[in-house]
């Protein structure tokens, strides 16, 4: 890849990084507070879904963790398994693709669906 | 090899360290936690199928090590962005025992409350 490719792929990582930063913040907060007491989904379900902010939220979360997790593990693979070069960037071009849908799905199916 | 295991003993090394197989380990868990998440899709009785596979010690352990492993990946990519944007500062160098001690914190709510 080009430097001038590479430098916004690391400006990417720390911006979805910011990003996540702060959305983590909060998903720690919901896990402590949401395992208390232990899992149902007729729990879980009745708190969630119909919440147009936190189906937001957790949009942002996801696509934002789409972007960041394949930038990651691209400079693993290349540093450590020696993986670079078209391939690798096909693979992780698909791995963000498949994060950002499966990601979205699974916000639909906790905050969206009826 | 002398210089090598020298870069090993720093602390630093093993801030790295942990920053880079915690984001593996996370980037691993994510599809699984998403396709987790999408069986609600199927209705309350499907989620709670899974929920209730779920609900057994070893399980209860690998989450709280997922979780913590989600606050030690926050903690050090937070001191990353600080080492990176902001200007260098001597207390930089006391990050690393604060990023250590924002994740045992967490992996201390986290134990309590599941």
């Amino acid at each position: 890849m080009s430097a001038r490719g590479e430098a916004r792929l690391w400006l990417a990582q720390r911006a979805s990084g910011a990003v996540l930063a702060l959305c983590v913040v909060v998903h720690l907060a919901v896990i402590v507070y949401a395992v208390r007491g232990g899992l149902s989904a007729a729990e879980i379900l009745g708190r969630t879904r119909g919440s147009v902010g936190w189906l937001a939220f957790y949009s942002v979360f996801v696509l934002a963790a789409a972007v960041h997790a394949p930038i990651g593990l691209r400079a693993i693979l290349a540093e450590w398994l020696g993986w670079r070069g078209r391939g690798a960037t096909m693979a992780v071009h698909l791995l963000a693709l498949a994060l950002a849908l499966l990601g979205l799905r699974a916000a639909w199916a906790v905050f969206g669906a009826p | 090899m002398t210089r090598q295991l020298r870069a090993r003993g720093h602390p630093a090394w093993w801030a790295f360290l942990v920053h880079r197989l915690s984001g593996i380990a996370l980037a691993l868990f994510l599809p699984v936690h998403f396709w987790a998440l999408g069986t609600a899709l199927g209705g309350e009785a499907a989620l709670d199928a899974f929920l209730a596979w779920t609900d057994r010690p070893l399980v209860k352990f690998a989450e709280w090590g997922l979780v913590v492993l989600l606050a030690a990946h926050l903690a050090g990519g937070l001191r990353l962005l600080a080492l990176e944007f902001l200007p260098w500062r001597d207390w930089q160098k006391g990050l690393l025992a604060l990023a250590a001690g924002a994740t045992l914190a967490v992996g201390l709510a986290v134990a309590l409350a599941l």
